[in-house]
């Protein structure tokens, strides 16, 4: 899978993407300033993959997510799409008009399966309104698309009648899911869709969408902060620190050999499944920075640990240090940072004094 | 796939578990929410069927037995239930005309005011900006107006002189049809009952408002604009669904609101005018002889007393048949 994937045109191209929410204040509701929600962002999605899309609460994953449907207006930059009826279009410039039939070819699979379904709508009415607003299906014919909808989601179309209140979470997310798949789209951005549900159903669900995948080759862009749920379902991945991408690279590339040391960072915050092995996580010290007034240079500078002056004074830009491996970090070639899963069995070195083992790591380059 | 299908869609048939039939059921089993709605479907039932069920003609006047006891029987025999006015006219047989009347203002003015408030708060919450300002700011201004000053003025000009109300012909035979009433006295009804509609709308959109720009930031209200569904199949599929339970209480409690409030105008004889027989005005004439005949305010103030507090109750009903933490 991964060969073709190499060769494959990307679906989706998001170029230098921006989002920039204003702060009003006063009588007069003058505006004082901006968040910086997402500040920059390039990345793309090739057809058939699973693109990951990571970072903590607050830094922009899920605006950049929103942006893609257009649920939010992009402040800047552009969304290359390449649609299945209209061909290549940005989606960030769409006219309010063709935005309808750009809906047909991506949606959406929604992080709380509680509140995205209307309480007073039958299974039917949900997984029929995208049909039925496209016009697509009515009658018998809508009825009979919902239950085969529902079937390939593993709900049984006896169901169709029923209330989403009537169902259980992993089910509700099956309900969204089969929403999502009613127009046969190309992309599918799924924003958090497993954390609102427990470990069990989780992988459930996300079985369910490998499988859903490979029968109708699709393409997701996979928002999520759970780094074990994305390195089970990502083809690549991409991590976004105070609404910019830091890293992105193949799955595999991204756990073993991170490149950024805010990746390193949060891969050491995932719990190994080994007893064994016994790692420090590296906590953090101090905050996120604020979108609203971000630090100087590189935003990730204040809590660095190996940071140096360039990094105060310089923004470091997304660069492909490797193919197919971008990392923005100035020192991306010279560190040697830890991957998540270590060799298993050896215990990793621990180290207390973060400034000691810098030092280790360039005398060993 | 679809050949599976076709065995299975003959099974897609299960019983419809509806939210209303549940909410239906919840409201079955409050009892005194059924009481009242069968003493309110009774008499509304009664008020239709007046002209069968009334002993006299409307206005029929009695010279000989004016003020008369309930029970009381005229010289020549024929028994008053409820006794007669202070023209001799049957209490019964008035206020069975009177309940047409004064019930259907009553709903009128709240389906009314109601469509107006729930058309109105749904567009300045949906939408925002310049459409909530400028609903709002004219919501406020209208609930400023003193409305019992208003009803009073629009009265005065306007009752006395029916002639220059102009309402399109089949409004008024409509009217007329609707309250079995003249087609002059029907000018009247119109009158208040537009009166009232355009005064009283503004609790009701401002609750719809209020209900909608909760509704609008649930994530499935993001969810169907996702998928493209136009603005107004989001309000009128999805918000107004999900708002509809707190409405009904109001639409129901509206009744009643309009139920006192034409009885009110009418008691101070700026409403529906006699000999059109409202429990307002009826009330009016009794309060002259109540020091005489201190029944006869009882007897014409009994049935304002009953309905209200029957739609109160039921309106009581509703809203813990509409709320699921209670389990009735």
């Amino acid at each position: 899978m991964a060969e073709h994937l190499e060769t494959s045109k990307p679906l989706l191209e998001v170029k230098n993407l921006k989002k920039f929410f204003p702060i009003k204040r006063g009588f007069l509701s003058k505006t004082i300033g901006h968040v910086k929600a997402v500040d920059g962002v390039s990345f793309f999605v090739r057809e058939g993959e699973t693109l990951g899309l990571v970072g903590e609460s607050g830094s922009g994953k899920t605006t950049t997510g929103r942006m893609i449907v257009r649920a939010h207006d992009p402040s800047a930059g552009s969304i290359i799409f390449r649609d299945r009826d209209m061909g290549e279009v940005d989606i960030a410039t769409l006219e309010k008009s063709q935005l309808k039939r750009l809906r047909r070819n991506i949606q959406m699979i929604f992080q709380d399966p509680y509140s995205s379904l209307n309480p007073r709508m039958t299974l039917l009415d949900i997984v029929g309104e995208p049909l039925l607003v496209n016009r697509i299906a009515s009658g018998k014919q809508l009825t009979h698309r919902v239950a085969e909808l529902l079937e390939v989601v593993g709900l049984r179309p006896q169901y169709m009648n029923r209330y989403p209140h009537a169902f259980s979470g992993g089910q509700r997310q099956r309900i969204g899911i089969a929403r999502a798949l009613a127009m046969n789209p190309q992309l599918i951005v799924c924003d958090e869709p497993v954390s609102a549900l427990d470990v069990s159903v989780q992988a459930q669900i996300l079985n369910l969408l490998q499988d859903l995948q490979r029968q109708f080759r699709l393409t997701y862009l996979f928002v999520a902060h759970d780094l074990s749920v994305v390195e089970h379902i990502s083809d690549r991945v991409a991590v976004m620190y105070v609404g910019k991408i830091a890293e992105s690279a193949t799955t595999s590339k991204l756990f073993t050999t991170p490149k950024h040391p805010y990746t390193e960072a949060l891969l050491s915050a995932v719990p190994k499944p080994d007893p064994r092995i016994r790692t420090e996580p590296m906590i953090l010290s101090g905050e996120v920075a604020d979108p609203a007034n971000p630090p100087s240079g590189c935003y990730f500078h204040p809590r660095c640990r190996y940071k140096i002056d360039k990094c105060v004074s310089e923004a470091p830009v997304l660069r492909e240090i490797e193919p197919d491996h971008f990392v923005s970090c100035h020192r991306a070639e010279e560190l040697k940072l830890t991957g998540a899963f270590g060799p298993v069995g050896v215990q990793a070195p621990k180290h207390s004094d973060s400034q000691e083992r810098v030092e280790m790591e360039k005398g060993s380059v | 796939m679809s050949s599976q299908l076709a065995s299975s869609h003959d099974r897609i048939t299960t019983p419809i578990e509806n939210q209303w039939v549940s909410l239906l059921k919840r409201l079955l089993r409050h009892r005194i929410a059924m009481v009242s709605l069968a003493i309110l479907l009774v008499m509304f039932g009664a008020s239709l069927l007046a002209p069968q069920i009334a002993p006299f003609p409307r206005d029929r006047i009695a010279i000989d037995a004016i003020r008369l006891a309930p029970m009381e029987r005229e010289p020549d025999g024929q028994l008053h239930l409820l006794g007669t006015d202070h023209l001799g006219r049957d209490y019964f047989t008035r206020l069975l005309y009177a309940a047409r009347v004064s019930m259907l203002v009553a709903i009128l003015v709240s389906v009314i005011s109601t469509l107006i408030g729930i058309v109105l708060g749904l567009l300045a919450g949906y939408f925002g900006g310049w459409v909530d300002i400028a609903i709002s700011r004219t919501l406020e201004f209208v609930s400023t107006f003193p409305g019992l000053t208003i009803l009073l003025i629009v009265a005065s000009i306007l009752l006395r002189n029916e002639n220059f109300i102009v309402f399109p012909r089949f409004m008024d035979r409509f009217v007329a049809a609707l309250f079995a009433i003249s087609e002059r006295e029907a000018k009247q009804v119109t009158l208040i009952i537009l009166t009232l509609s355009l005064l009283g709308w503004t609790g009701t959109a401002r609750l719809m408002r209020g209900l909608t720009l909760s509704v609008r930031e649930q994530p499935y209200i993001e969810a169907a604009r996702a998928l493209g569904v136009s603005n107004i199949t989001i309000m009128l599929r999805h918000i107004l669904p999900n708002a509809a339970p707190p409405m009904i209480v109001d639409f129901t409690l509206g009744i009643n609101g309009a139920l006192v409030g034409e009885a009110g105008l009418s008691f101070l004889g700026f409403g529906i005018q006699d000999p059109t027989p409202t429990w307002g005005n009826t009330l009016a004439f009794a309060k002259d002889y109540m020091l005489v005949s201190p029944w006869m305010p009882l007897v014409a103030g009994f049935p304002i007393l009953i309905v209200s507090l029957a739609i109160n109750y039921l309106g009581d009903g509703l809203r813990d048949a509409i709320d699921p933490r209670s389990k009735v």
